[in-house]
């Protein structure tokens, strides 16, 4: 087994110069929480796609109602009723303005322009009505959303620090709440304070709390007895000083996963009371109406629910797709 | 090196302190149950015991970070436990610091070292100003024997004997005069131990610290400490010099331990004849009756079972619990 190696002699060893300064010298640049998270979420192809449709159809929802010379209630019976979607250089996709009889819808009625969505059977807007819905769905979620977040992180941060005989009541409080199905809660409560975006924001919330409560609490009850919190007590913390310095910091990246997924379920649950006519009342619209009032001619106008639903749809998958990636981001261990 | 011992001031006092935590109707576990001890000022006073024998209960409750069951826990001749103002209780905080056993769980991953360490300047307004806090902050750096470049940095980018050294810092950020270092070394390795434990004993010898120091490793313990406790299930078996109890020790729990510890001679290693104990550790839920060692001690007799041992100093210095030394029971053991 032994190799005898006569060229290395001692003489041609010399010791290292390493100081202890040296050896603890970090050499790779400091990289924060938020920015480590970016990094591994611009990896994440799915999560950028998401990301990239998310702002796509929130710019559009933005400005593309404010660019269209029609408004979302600008009816026509007499010359635009029901013209099929017609886009330049698409044609060849079926946007072509032609019915399913071949008929070229804009030239028995005379109009010369392009309606990229279509008309719907009072002569409106199609392209106007979808963004303009969006726009509704999307504050009615996200403002939905915000409010599910306070209450949830407040409630349950209170629950979990505090703990004990607080703890329990909490809790069994949650219980009582999360055994009511929300949907027979939500319509009682739309029919008390009628319809409308406020009604639909306050029923979202009354139910949607109580999960973003549940994830606080677990991460608080974690976090509360870590040793980093318990030297901050013994160097005479206040609690607020505890919960704003320490507990939040620590918990803001399960809040913005939790929250990302809550969005795109309250978009889901505003189209669904739409859909059964509990919804935004005419004539504003949103993906739900506008997807009730799509679904009610399917037969006859396929393309009025085509483009509502694929937009609910694009969003959906988006804000999953984004919530998955920033999961991921946030807290690689979870990922399998 | 050695001080008159009659005019060492005693700096904590712990006496007849009791922590029980509620696990369930009418349960409770016992985790420290009438422990008495004291530690003189600028001495290190170790703390052993096996693991869930309540050494780690005993300094939180020290410290307040658990309320006592009963006992009173005096530092500096001021009962932690009793009600207390803001402001005494700041006072409290800044003379008594603690450092953590877990390098890794004891620093907020979201803050700088910094921010870390600065912390209780922070919280008592120690500095003037935004520039002083800084000074303060490299400073400590440097005192434990990092550099100011490292402030900025996250606690991940250190290693776990960086990040201990971190933890050492922040408790030195207020000055304190009583530090409890509950395991601190316990998860570190062993190279780095050291530097750790050689960090203490330098920062001890410049500021005259005192030191109650929880560890499970009998030979660091006796290294470090002037005087050593040994914890059983709860209980305080003994206290003595550290020396005085490696050397004679009285309580047949220390001797099962210090049996266990290898020396390096292969000649007395070969002879040396380790004493192994019978059983697990009894639940401290349900305690044995009498003496809580009893079920495991080969000593051990019916009057074990029926009288709780008393905590007396057989010699200057040196305290036991166990009927083996006690006048009264004596007779009852035929060594």
């Amino acid at each position: 087994m032994s190799v005898v190696n006569d060229n290395i002699t001692l003489d041609m060893f010399q010791p290292a110069q390493i100081s202890a300064d040296e050896s603890d010298r970090i050499s790779a640049p400091s990289i924060g929480f938020w920015k480590d998270a970016w990094l591994r979420l611009r990896k994440n192809k799915a999560a950028v796609v998401g990301l990239f449709f998310i702002v796509l159809i929130v710019i559009m929802a933005i400005v593309a109602p404010m660019l269209s010379k029609y408004g979302i209630d600008d009816q026509d019976v007499v010359n635009r009723q029901n013209l099929y979607p017609r886009i330049p250089g698409l044609e060849w996709l079926g946007f072509d303005g032609k019915d399913s009889t071949g008929m070229d819808t804009y030239e028995l009625n005379g109009v010369k322009q392009n309606f990229w969505f279509g008309t719907d059977e009072l002569g409106r807007d199609i392209w106007v009505r979808v963004w303009a819905g969006t726009r509704i769905s999307l504050i009615i979620a996200l403002i939905a959303s915000i409010g599910d977040c306070l209450i949830g992180v407040a409630y349950g941060g209170i629950s979990a620090y505090y703990g004990g005989l607080v703890d329990n009541v909490m809790q069994r409080v949650i219980e009582i709440l999360a055994g009511i199905p929300n949907l027979v809660l939500i319509i009682l409560f739309i029919l008390w304070l009628g319809g409308g975006m406020t009604s639909i924001i306050l029923a979202l919330i009354i139910s949607g709390w109580i999960g973003m409560a549940r994830i606080v609490r677990g991460q608080v009850l974690k976090l509360k007895n870590q040793e980093f919190v318990l030297a901050s007590r013994t160097l005479g913390s206040s609690d607020q000083r505890i919960i704003w310095k320490h507990l939040i910091p620590n918990v803001l990246g399960q809040i913005i996963i939790t929250l990302m997924f809550t969005i795109p379920g309250a978009i889901f649950f505003e189209a669904f009371l739409s859909f059964i006519g509990l919804g935004i009342p005419a004539p504003a619209a949103s993906l739900g109406s506008l997807n009730q009032a799509g679904f009610e001619n399917l037969q006859i106008y396929p393309y009025m629910a085509l483009f509502p639903a694929l937009i609910l749809s694009i969003l959906m998958i988006s804000f999953n797709l984004l919530a998955d990636g920033l999961r991921d981001a946030f807290d690689p261990r979870m990922r399998k | 090196m050695t001080t008159q011992k009659n005019e060492r001031q005693k700096y904590v006092e712990v006496n007849n302190l009791k922590k029980h935590f509620k696990v369930g109707r009418n349960a409770y576990l016992r985790a420290v149950d009438d422990v008495s001890f004291y530690i003189y000022k600028g001495e290190t006073f170790g703390l052993v015991g096996e693991s869930g024998c309540g050494k780690s209960t005993t300094g939180r409750t020290i410290i307040r970070l658990y309320d006592a069951t009963a006992g009173e826990v005096l530092i500096d001749g001021v009962n932690v436990h009793a009600k207390k103002s803001r402001a005494e209780l700041k006072d409290l905080n800044k003379k008594v610091q603690m450092i953590f056993q877990d390098p890794y769980a004891s620093l907020n991953p979201r803050m700088t070292v910094k921010d870390i360490i600065a912390e209780g300047i922070d919280v008592h307004n120690i500095a003037k100003s935004k520039k002083e806090r800084d000074e303060r902050v490299y400073h400590l750096l440097e005192t434990v024997g990092l550099n100011r470049e490292h402030a900025n940095r996250y606690p991940h980018e250190f290693s776990g004997g960086q990040r201990q050294r971190i933890g050492i810092a922040r408790a030195l950020a207020v000055d304190p005069e009583f530090i409890i270092c509950d395991e601190p070394i316990s998860a570190l390795d062993v190279s780095i131990q050291a530097q750790v434990v050689n960090l203490l004993e330098k920062l001890q010898k410049e500021r005259g610290l005192t030191y109650l120091f929880i560890a499970h490793d009998l030979s660091m313990v006796k290294h470090i400490s002037d005087r050593v406790g040994v914890m059983y299930l709860g209980k305080m078996t003994e206290v003595a010099e550290s020396d005085e109890l490696y050397d004679n020790p009285l309580h047949p729990y220390t001797q099962a331990l210090l049996s266990a510890i290898p020396v390096p001679d292969p000649d007395y290693e070969r002879t040396r004849e380790r004493i192994i104990l019978e059983g697990d550790v009894p639940s401290p839920v349900n305690p044995p009756s009498g003496c809580r060692f009893r079920t495991r001690c080969p000593f051990a007799t019916e009057v074990c079972a029926q009288v709780t041992p008393r905590w007396t100093e057989q010699r200057k210095d040196h305290w036991v619990a166990c009927h083996l030394y006690d006048d009264e029971y004596k007779g009852n053991f035929n060594r």
